[in-house]
């Protein structure tokens, strides 16, 4: 099982995603902002960080990079993709999922261990979750903030598209508590806590964020 | 506009008047400039001169004190590069050299809090970088005025928001530091930033310039006007019009910059393209050029106009003093400098060659041909002017130390010594400081083990062998008022302590020493007994001190702040899976380490009660020592532990009980609050299983520490024999709600 992940300039959890992979027992392949090419992986990752400074809006800039003319169209086809933190915010600025994600309501960064319910296990990046898992992983970012339109929130609501929630206080005032949602097919999925920080309790708070990873790299072996 | 002030001009018109002393230059120190180059300087090496010959540059007020950490220099196998480079390296072993340095960047950050705070974790990252390794942890030694004062709210959120905005866009966790409050801040904040770094020993890059036609290379970010401080004075001087340029004194820093320029430059290191490599921060052109000439050959000709420029419209003289922030300057062999660049583009990096290394002994600057700087670099970079400045304990020192707070009046009953440890547990220094430390982002890079409010930051730097470092910084500017010595030994034990708590071996020392001015012979005093304390210690410790940074001036008229030495502790563990944690789970017996004196003057109760004066703690260095190694010898039996400092045993315990998420149920025999408020050094709480107990205590008996067993953790309340039992969420309220409460918009 070959893993994409993404290098933009400014892309920070890139050697985390890829030790995720690794620990998940699958092969990380590191992609490079200025190529259009997937070098045949089965699924990418985009990582959190700040791509190109994240001028302009966070995710917008990386939108128009040479890889995710390649992303696009293949996470149309049913490649598997996982966006994280800035990852989330590449996908919506990218239109592969709905939304946005706007500036915390505290109006600070935040990094906290955070408690989320996954209340969708069938997605690519879900399926090896028991149903309404309470996990704990880092959350940190400074625009975590979930909005978008009534009409996108109730399709997001009836066709089960949020896969995770915040449990208990909402971080950043993301609408309907919502960490992370996935697209109509199930195959990209945006989340804004950092499971690649949380797959072993050496150095995250909890390892419940493998299964993120585990979850692809189990679905094809 | 007036002429290119050229060598030849300066030769040919050697009484022109100069603006030397609005440079911050003395007369005696402009007419040793004349001497050395035997005519008047140009404006652009009169410049170069004011900001080299600066004290924030020259150290000409410590460098006669600083002598001291060679002159008492431990010696120590550890040691890879010492003081003099951007940053001191030690060997941690397995091939890993690990380098740290704490700067201050006090000043700028309380005229722009935000960017200030924000350019001052750029540069000692870059500092780092520059001894060729990955920046892995950043730690902030804060310092404000009082919590409630009108400026502190300023103040204090844009240094945090700065620290976080910077640290958390460049991928290097924020892991520590601390936040103190005390009146003598306000006016004058210290914001002081530490770095750690990583690498391979034989990937350790100095800054020195050799090898006559190798290439001096700029790369990063373009050069524009910020950071300007004394040159607006000469340009204003050598405009016609007379009216001053007023550049913005605050650099601004740019973090995306600078992440893009930490991994094009580790790149680089790895293909091995270059010789020297020095990063532009203080003095930016002028010093990064003279230094590097000066500690390489000496021969170095720049072509000034060729530095890439974000405002066409400076000057020479700017452009040389300009501190624009992210950039750095390599020297290149010329057969490597094709991958350099190639590198550089791909990161999308700016690099241009602006000059070479000659055979000869002058730096020489030309500007579009015309030759202006023609100077021995050594008398730039390295011979400034050297001060032996008077001092003077001051004579109300003897007043200060007779009024002591052992004499105060203290709580008595059980309902008033709980009120005191609300009182304390409430109060800004003791209070919870999450609301500032999750503004920082303690994740990335995936290696930390441990982050504030453990009593070190623990970093993994090798995933396979699981080899780590501890490190933590400290100070208590109380202690350094009533007696420098004693104030600087004790920072530097607490620092120790903090370490060693973790399991981790101490290894090395740096220093960032926070005073007023150098010009007041009781400053002057202060920082003289500090350093000869800090010396002597590190040489009993047996620890060197690989490097520091000296912050004068920190003072509003006549009023300087507490001195205040930052003192950073590096230490190593084998395993980080062994490291002794801060918190622990299930049923604890609680182990109290060390002896408990009569000791209050200069702490946090008595700080409460607005007082300052009397003899700080005690401090025993050889205690110390066989504490530590009692905590790396016996780490496998320890469930946690908790370093006893400010707020002595009654904040060591409340904070583990936090963390822990439980209640305690302790035995104090004696002096109720003298045990629990006493802030004697050289003392450790240890939480361990309760079958270990008979084992540990007969163990540090031997070790000639004397144990205090005093009770057991569990349920929801602290009770504590002779005082009202206090519920552990009460406690946690009143611990969690002054800062969110002082600071929340």
């Amino acid at each position: 099982m070959r893993v994409g992940v993404v290098t933009f300039p400014g892309t920070l959890d890139d050697h985390d995603a890829a030790r995720a992979v690794r620990y998940a027992g699958g092969q990380a392949i590191s992609l490079w902002h200025g190529e259009a090419d997937l070098h045949d992986v089965d699924g990418v990752i985009l990582p959190g960080g700040f791509s190109y400074g994240d001028y302009l809006r966070c995710g917008a800039i990386a939108r128009f990079s040479p890889i995710m003319s390649a992303i696009v169209p293949a996470a149309e086809r049913g490649l598997p993709v996982l966006g994280i933190c800035n990852g989330f915010q590449v996908l919506c600025e990218s239109h592969l999922l709905p939304g946005a994600l706007t500036r915390n309501v505290g109006l600070h960064f935040l990094c906290r261990d955070q408690e989320i319910e996954i209340v969708n296990n069938q997605s690519a990046w879900t399926n090896d979750f028991a149903a309404n898992s309470r996990i704990t992983i880092p959350l940190k970012n400074g625009e975590g903030s979930y909005q978008c339109d009534k009409k996108t929130l109730d399709d997001l609501e009836r066709n089960g598209r949020v896969i995770a929630r915040y449990v208990g206080v909402n971080p950043n005032g993301s609408m309907n508590a919502i960490a992370g949602i996935t697209n109509e097919q199930g195959n990209v999925v945006g989340i804004m806590p950092h499971p690649e920080h949380a797959i072993d309790s050496l150095t995250g708070p909890s390892a419940d964020g493998l299964a993120f990873f585990t979850s692809l790299v189990k679905s094809r072996v | 506009m007036m002429a290119l002030d050229t060598v030849a001009v300066a030769s040919a018109t050697p009484d022109i008047k100069q603006p030397w002393r609005e440079l911050g230059l003395k007369e005696d120190e402009y007419q040793r400039i004349r001497e050395i180059l035997g005519r008047r300087p140009t404006s652009s090496e009169l410049a170069m001169y004011s900001v080299m010959w600066s004290e924030h540059c020259s150290y000409k007020s410590s460098k006669v004190h600083l002598r001291q950490f060679g002159e008492k220099a431990p010696k120590s196998a550890a040691l890879l590069v010492g003081i003099g480079e951007n940053a001191g390296v030690v060997d941690v072993g397995q091939g890993y050299a690990v380098t740290f340095k704490v700067e201050s960047h006090n000043h700028p950050s309380f005229i722009e809090p935000y960017q200030g705070a924000a350019t001052g974790v750029g540069g000692i990252v870059r500092d780092i970088l520059t001894m060729g390794a990955r920046p892995v942890a950043i730690l902030d030694p804060l310092r404000f005025g009082a919590a409630d004062a009108l400026d502190t709210k300023r103040v204090l959120p844009g240094v945090v928001a700065g620290i976080g905005g910077y640290g958390n866009c460049i991928g290097v966790p924020t892991v520590g530091g601390e936040v103190v409050f005390d009146p003598s801040y306000i006016g004058n904040p210290l914001v002081n930033a530490l770095c750690v770094g990583v690498m391979r020993h034989e990937d350790i890059k100095l800054a020195k310039a050799s090898g006559a036609g190798n290439l001096v290379v700029l790369f990063g970010a373009k050069t524009g006007g910020d950071g300007i401080g004394g040159v607006s004075v000469l340009a204003s001087e050598t405009f016609d019009d007379k009216k001053p340029t007023k550049r913005p004194a605050v650099q601004v820093g740019d973090p995306f910059t600078e992440k893009v320029l930490i991994e094009c430059s580790l790149e680089i290191f790895a293909a091995d393209l270059v010789v020297g490599i020095q990063d532009l921060g203080g003095a930016g052109l002028s010093c990064a050029t003279s230094e590097l000439a000066s500690a390489g050959t000496g021969g170095m000709r720049i072509e000034l106009d060729r530095v890439p420029l974000r405002d066409a419209h400076l000057s020479p003289e700017e452009i040389l003093m300009s501190e624009s922030q992210e950039r750095m300057c390599a020297i290149v062999p010329p057969e490597k400098i094709g991958r350099f660049l190639e590198i550089c583009q791909r990161w999308d990096v700016v690099a241009t060659v602006i000059g070479e290394v000659t055979s000869g002994s002058h730096l020489e600057i030309t500007w579009h041909g015309d030759l202006i700087v023609d100077v021995p670099p050594r008398t730039v970079a390295h011979d400034g002017p050297v001060y032996n400045r008077p001092m003077k304990r001051p004579i109300d020192q003897e007043v200060l130390l007779q009024n002591n707070a052992e004499s105060l009046p203290r709580p008595k009953t059980s309902k008033e010594i709980a009120d005191a440890i609300l009182d304390l547990v409430g109060s800004p220094n003791m209070a919870d400081k999450s609301w500032i430390t999750e503004q920082y982002d303690r994740y990335v890079q995936g290696n930390t083990i441990a982050a504030g409010p453990s009593d070190a930051a623990l970093i993994r730097i090798d995933e396979q062998s699981f080899l780590g470092v501890a490190v933590a910084t400290d100070c208590n500017g109380r202690f350094c008022a009533l007696d420098p010595y004693q104030g600087t030994q004790l920072a530097l034990a607490e620092a120790v302590r903090n370490v060693a708590v973790t399991g981790a071996r101490p290894l090395a020392l740096t220093n960032c020493l926070n005073f007023g001015s150098p010009e007041d012979p009781a400053v002057m005093w202060q920082f003289a007994e500090s350093v000869r304390a800090l010396a002597d210690g590190a040489l009993e410790m047996g620890l060197p001190v690989t490097g520091g940074n000296v912050s004068f001036y920190n003072q509003t008229g006549s009023t300087a702040i507490l001195p205040t030495p930052v003192i950073g502790v590096l230490g190593v563990i084998d395993d980080v899976r062994e490291a002794i944690s801060y918190k622990f789970t299930g049923i604890k017996e609680f182990i109290l380490l060390g002896e408990t004196l009569e000791e209050l003057s200069g702490g946090e109760w008595a700080h409460r009660q607005g007082h300052l004066g009397g003899i700080p703690p005690r401090v025993d260095l050889q205690r110390e020592l066989s504490l530590a190694n009692f905590m790396n010898a016996q780490r496998d039996y320890i469930a946690a532990a908790h370093d006893l400092s400010d707020g002595g045993l009654i904040i060591a315990l409340i904070e583990m009980l936090l963390q822990s998420k439980t209640g305690a149920q302790i035995s104090i025999h004696g002096d109720t609050f003298m045990h629990l408020f006493s802030e004697s050094t050289g003392r450790v709480l240890l939480a361990v299983d309760p079958k270990d107990a008979n084992y540990l205590v007969a163990q540090a008996t031997q070790a000639g520490i004397s144990t205090t067993r005093l009770g057991k953790s569990g349920g929801e309340n602290l009770e504590i024999t002779g005082v009202e039992t206090l519920s552990m969420l009460h406690i946690r309220e009143v611990n969690q709600r002054t800062i969110p409460e002082l600071f929340s918009a």
